[in-house]
C-alpha cells in the first residue's frame, strides 16, 4: 500500500500557536509534543461552536441544548470507537487521561481480582502512571510486581518473560511506545505469551494512538488507555478501552450521577456501560474538542503521520550523532518513534533546554515521569525532543544549531 | 539576550569553590530536588564563636543549583549560625543577579534549602522550607 506523503508545512497552517512567537523576532519551534501536542484549529473551533451554541449538562435533559449535548458528546465516543476498532459503544470509557484510566482498572478490576501471593508483570521502561497505581494495589493486596529489563540498546529484555509466566501473573501491563526512548514494543507478541499463560493484557497507548494506526481488534491487548491531549485534543479528556465482559464483570470506580440506574437511600444499582464508570458531569466540550482531533487526525491518515514522524526522527537521530558530546539514547530509527532523549556531555539537560529556549526551541528536560528507566540508565535527567506531524526537518536543523551554541557557552 | 548565564554564574559552574568534604564537620546536610536530579550536600566546620570558619559542597545538576552553591559558600564564610538561618529567597536571587522563573528557582534554592537544613539541625530543631 502506498504511504500518501503528508504535507508538514502546510498543515502548520491549521495550528495557530506555531506562527506565535516566543520573544520579538523568536518563532516557536515546539518539540515537545510527547507531553503534549498542539491543537489545531477545527479542535479549537469545534469546542468554542458547542459553548457557544449548544452548552447544556448531557443525558436526562428533554431541551433542545441538552439533546445537541448529548448527541455531540456522544458524538466523541463515536469517533474513537472507530479510530481504534472498538466494535462497541460500550467500551469506550472517557476518562481524565491516561493515568485515570489505568487507576480505573487498578481500582474497579485489580481491587476485585487481585489477592495477596498474586502477581503483575510491569516493565523498566514504564512511564509513573503504569508503576505507581499496580504498586499501590500491590502493597495493599500484598501481591509481587515481576518487572522486565529495558536492554542497553533501549527494548524490553524479555528472556525472563518466561520465568515470570510460570508465576501465572493475573496481568502484564506495559507501554506500546516508550515516552522516553521512543522505542515500539511488540505489543501482539507480549500479549499472546501473556494470554497463554492466563494473564490479561493493558496496554498504555498514550504514545501510540496518537502517532500509529491502532485497531483493538488484531493487537491483542484486554484494555488499552490514552490521553486526549496528545493527540491534537484538549486537556482533561482520555480514553479507557476495555473488552466488554471484563468491563460488565468490573465493579463501578467512582459513585455519583450519571454512573447509577437506580438510587435507592442505602443501597444503588449501577448503570450500563460505559455509563457505569463515567460519574458526574463529563467532559462534553472536550469529548467535542476530541472527536473533532479523531477527524483531523483520520483525514491526514495515521500512516502518513507514522510515516511523517520516520523520516524526522531517522534525519534527527543522524543530525544528532554529529554533534561532538551528544549520546541518544533508545533504539534506531526504524524500531521507535519521534522521540529523541539525550545527553551532552558535561552539560545538565537543564541549562541545554534553558539555552535552546532563547532561540525558541521547546524541549523538554527531566526524567520525563520515568525516575526508574533514567536509573536504569544511570542519569538524573536528559534532553528530550519529540516530534508530530506539523515539525519539519527545518526545524531539526534549528535544534542541532542550537545545540552548538550550548556547547560553545559550557564548553 | 538574557543575562540567566551571566559571566559569573559560568564562572562559578566551570569553576566551582569550596568543592568536596570536610571531615570532621560541625553539620553535615544532603537533599535533592527530584524534579530534575539535582543533589546537593554541603559541610561546616564552626570556630570557637560558632561562626561558620570552613565550608565544602558536592553535588551534581544544572549551572544554576551549582553555582548558586559555589557562590553561597563564599557568602556564608564568617557568618554566626543565626546569621545563615536569616538568609532568604531574596538574598539568593540579589546574589545570582537574575530573575529565574517558578521551576529555575527551585534550582537556585537548593543550596539555600540544604544549608538551612543542616543548620537547624545543629540545634536539633527542623527547618520548615517557606519556599515550597
Amino acid at each position: 500500500m502506498n504511504v500518501k506523503h503528508l504535507d508538514a508545512a502546510r498543515l502548520r497552517a491549521d495550528f495557530p500557536i506555531l506562527t506565535r512567537e516566543v520573544k520579538p523576532g523568536i518563532p516557536v519551534v515546539y518539540l515537545d509534543s510527547t507531553a503534549t501536542s498542539q491543537k489545531p484549529t477545527q479542535v479549537l473551533e469545534a469546542m468554542d461552536r458547542y459553548y457557544r451554541l449548544s452548552n447544556a449538562n448531557v443525558h436526562r435533559g428533554i431541551h433542545t441544548l441538552a439533546e445537541e449535548a448529548t448527541t455531540l458528546y456522544e458524538g466523541g465516543r463515536e469517533r474513537i470507537q472507530k479510530f481504534i476498532h472498538a466494535r462497541s459503544l460500550k467500551e469506550i470509557i472517557f476518562t481524565r487521561n491516561a493515568t485515570e484510566a489505568i487507576n480505573l482498572v487498578a481500582y474497579s478490576w485489580g481491587r476485585a481480582n487481585i489477592k495477596a501471593g498474586d502477581s503483575i508483570v510491569l516493565t523498566e521502561m514504564e512511564h509513573h502512571s503504569n508503576l505507581v497505581p499496580w504498586q499501590m494495589l500491590a502493597a495493599e493486596k500484598g501481591a509481587s510486581l515481576n518487572i522486565l529489563p529495558v536492554t542497553d540498546e533501549g527494548e524490553l529484555d524479555l528472556s525472563s518473560f518466561d520465568t515470570f509466566l510460570r508465576q501465572s501473573p493475573k496481568l502484564v501491563s506495559f507501554t506500546y511506545m516508550s515516552n522516553v526512548l521512543g522505542t515500539i514494543n511488540p505489543v501482539s507478541e507480549i500479549a499472546a505469551q501473556a494470554h497463554a499463560a492466563g494473564a490479561l493484557v493493558l496496554v498504555d497507548a498514550a504514545q501510540a494512538v496518537p502517532h500509529l494506526p491502532v485497531d483493538v481488534q488484531t493487537l491483542g491487548a484486554d484494555f488499552i488507555v490514552f490521553s486526549g491531549h496528545k493527540m491534537c485534543g484538549p486537556t482533561g479528556i482520555g480514553v479507557l478501552w476495555g473488552r466488554q465482559t471484563l468491563l460488565e464483570a468490573m465493579p463501578p470506580f467512582m459513585g455519583g450521577g450519571d454512573m447509577i440506574k437506580r438510587v435507592y437511600l442505602r443501597e444503588f444499582k449501577p448503570n450500563e456501560l460505559p455509563y457505569k464508570f463515567e460519574a458526574g458531569t463529563p467532559a462534553i466540550a472536550e469529548s467535542v474538542g476530541l472527536g473533532a482531533a479523531v477527524d483531523y487526525l483520520s483525514a491526514i491518515g495515521m500512516e502518513a503521520i507514522h510515516a511523517h514522524e520516520q523520516e524526522l526522527i531517522a534525519y534527527a537521530l543522524e543530525r544528532l550523532e554529529e554533534v561532538p558530546g551528544v549520546k541518544v539514547y533508545g533504539p534506531t530509527a526504524e524500531k521507535k518513534g519521534g522521540v529523541a532523549s539525550f545527553s551532552l556531555e558535561g552539560v545538565h539537560p537543564h541549562d541545554v533546554a534553558q539555552v535552546l529556549d532563547r532561540d525558541g526551541i521547546a524541549v523538554r528536560a527531566g526524567h520525563h515521569c520515568a525516575m526508574p528507566l533514567h536509573d536504569r540508565y544511570q542519569l538524573p535527567a536528559t534532553t528530550r525532543a519529540s516530534f508530530y506531524l506539523y515539525n519539519t526537518p527545518d526545524e531539526v536543523d534549528k535544534l542541532i544549531q542550537g545545540l552548538y551554541k550550548v556547547k560553545k557557552m559550557f564548553g | 539576550m538574557d543575562d540567566l548565564y551571566r559571566e559569573v554564574i559560568l564562572d562559578h559552574y566551570k569553576n566551582p569553590r569550596n568543592q568536596g568534604t570536610l571531615d570532621p564537620h560541625d553539620f553535615s546536610y544532603e537533599d535533592e530536588n527530584p524534579l530534575c536530579g539535582d543533589k546537593l550536600r554541603i559541610d561546616v566546620r564552626l570556630d570557637e564563636n560558632k561562626r561558620v570558619k570552613e565550608v565544602a559542597f558536592t553535588g551534581r545538576g544544572c549551572a544554576i543549583s551549582q553555582a548558586s552553591a559555589s557562590m553561597l559558600t563564599e557568602t556564608i564564610m564568617g557568618k554566626t549560625l543565626d546569621e545563615v538561618k536569616q538568609i532568604g529567597k531574596d538574598d539568593i536571587l540579589e546574589m545570582l543577579g537574575i530573575e529565574l522563573g517558578p521551576v529555575r528557582l527551585k534550582c537556585a534554592l537548593l543550596s539555600l534549602k540544604v544549608l538551612k537544613a543542616g543548620a537547624y539541625g545543629i540545634d536539633g530543631q527542623h527547618y520548615h522550607d517557606d519556599d515550597e
